[in-house]
């Protein structure tokens, strides 16, 4: 009823095996006032949205460095639509090409986020573009 | 409460009976968030909750909790049971936020539809986390999971108050923890009604066990509390599991479902009793905070509450003043 904090899911969909900046993108959320559930490495696009809707997040923050963005990607915002969680912010962390990132948009990310973007800077937009329901 | 509230929180405890899992979530939020929807879908549901077996896993960090529940969720899912988790991680006092890393060692289970795991932060409610991980078990429960596994730090009072409220409570320790462990112990012991040391893969697992024992044996058994005519409880039993194998894991659920036969004849009246008076308490004081600061009863609260900051007024007498203003509302 107070202020709920907002609370993020960060997830790292796909093969890739460094999670050094997923997690440092949590730690740094909490300590600006998030709740972050972190669910580690190799999450499949299935794993992680029911783990969105089990944890009912008001974000879904995907770290994704292989490269394989453009197929798993989409998949996760068609499953959180589907499961009825299409309120859900969805952002994008990584290097992702100019030419993917209209794609992205189009298919339902909020924000790409590059490699030189700040904590400071996700905290921002995520406060300004998430309202926490419920 | 809105007309509004109250048709949104039939129709969301509704849907989570039925097996809405999006449903259950949002309820779960609200009874995180204490609010209105959360209180109206409580009253509808608590009758249908009272049959799960509630088991609280707690202990130092880094013990293998997390692991631990997942490999409980493994063999409970062999046995055809399903399971919810709650897992508790602290939120900083200062900013609020918490990081909720628990649920990395279950993810093998997201996507069991008999499987559901929701992590917390502990935030920092008035009257302790027991009330909301009491309220938000009862939810889990009336929604038809058959084992709810509440895993929090040892560390903090208030966490180990919430796993000392299950009808079950384990604490976990790992071999060669050094000193921290011996100061935990003392008072971590004290709510077990398992103790499992885990980490069996590691030197010295045999010798913990031992030394756990040895203190088990030094110490009474756990109290029973008021009622002195039930079977006294007994003392807990020293496991040694691998989390990370799953070696002793069966070992362990039948450890737990002993317990909680022995738990349905007598001492069971006991951990459910202190559950509800902790819970019942909260609401208790919840209630009388709101009417005092109602708009009938503010002005004289605060009043009353800066003659006591000026050391005008003692407190007793302030909580008597108070009490016996609601009383002359019910007059
Ligand atoms: N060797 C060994 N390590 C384990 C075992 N169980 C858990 N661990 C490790 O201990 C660390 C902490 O585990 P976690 O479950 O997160 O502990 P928690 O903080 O108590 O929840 C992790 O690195 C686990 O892989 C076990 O049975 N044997
Ligand atoms: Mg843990």
């Amino acid at each position: 009823m107070t202020d709920r904090p907002i609370k993020v899911l960060i997830a790292k969909p796909g093969l890739d095996g460094h999670d050094r900046g997923a997690k440092v993108l949590a730690r740094g959320l909490r300590d600006e006032g998030f709740e972050v559930v972190y669910t580690g490495l190799r999450q499949t696009p299935e794993m992680i949205a029911t783990a969105a809707l089990q944890e009912d997040v008001d974000v879904v923050g995907l770290s994704i460095l292989s490269g394989a963005h453009m197929t798993l990607v989409p998949r996760v915002t068609k499953l959180l639509t589907e499961r009825g969680m299409d309120d859900v912010l969805v952002t994008v962390g990584g290097i992702i090409p100019d030419v993917d990132v209209e794609a992205l948009r189009e298919a339902g990310v909020a924000e790409v986020f590059g490699p030189g973007t700040t904590i400071g800077q996700v905290a921002d937009f995520l406060r300004a573009n998430a309202r926490p329901r419920g | 409460m809105t007309a509004d509230a109250g048709a949104k929180a039939a129709a969301l405890a509704d849907a989570a009976v039925a097996g809405d899992r999006l449903a259950l979530a949002r309820l779960l939020t609200a009874v995180e968030n204490r609010s209105p929807i959360a209180e109206a879908a409580l009253r509808s549901l608590f009758p249908m909750a009272g049959r799960a077996h509630l088991v609280g896993i707690t202990g130092p960090p880094g013990s293998g909790k997390s692991t631990l529940v997942a490999a409980l969720i493994a063999e409970a899912r062999r046995a055809g049971r399903t399971v919810a988790v709650i897992a508790v991680d602290p939120s900083s006092p200062i900013t609020g936020g918490a990081l909720l890393g628990d649920r990395v060692r279950m993810q093998a289970y997201a996507d069991d539809g008999d499987v559901f795991i929701r992590s917390m932060a502990s935030r920092g409610h008035a009257g302790g986390l027991a009330p909301t991980s009491a309220a938000a078990a009862a939810v889990l429960d009336a929604a038809g999971f058959d084992l709810i596994l509440i895993e929090t730090v040892g560390t903090g009072q208030s966490e180990v108050e919430v796993a000392a409220a299950a009808d079950t409570t384990v604490v976990v320790e790992a071999p060669e923890m050094g000193d921290e462990v011996q100061a935990i112990k003392a008072g971590l012991l004290e709510v077990a009604d398992v103790v499992v040391v885990n980490k069996g893969d590691k030197p010295g697992a045999q010798r913990t066990a031992s030394q756990l024992r040895a203190m088990l044996v030094a110490t009474a058994p756990r109290d029973a509390g008021a009622s002195s005519s039930g079977p006294r409880p007994k003392r807990p039993e020293v496991l040694i599991t691998t989390a990370a194998t799953g070696d002793g894991i069966p070992e362990l659920l039948a450890a737990l479902d002993r317990h909680r036969g022995l738990d349905r004849v007598g001492e069971s009246t006991a951990a459910r009793h202190t559950r509800a008076e902790a819970h019942v308490w909260a609401i208790l004081a919840e209630r009388l905070r709101e009417r005092l600061h109602d708009d009938a009863h503010a002005t004289a609260t605060m009043a009353l509450l800066d003659e006591v900051a000026d050391h005008r007024t003692d407190p007793y007498t302030a909580a008597d003043l108070l009490l016996g203003a609601l009383r002359s509302d019910d007059a």
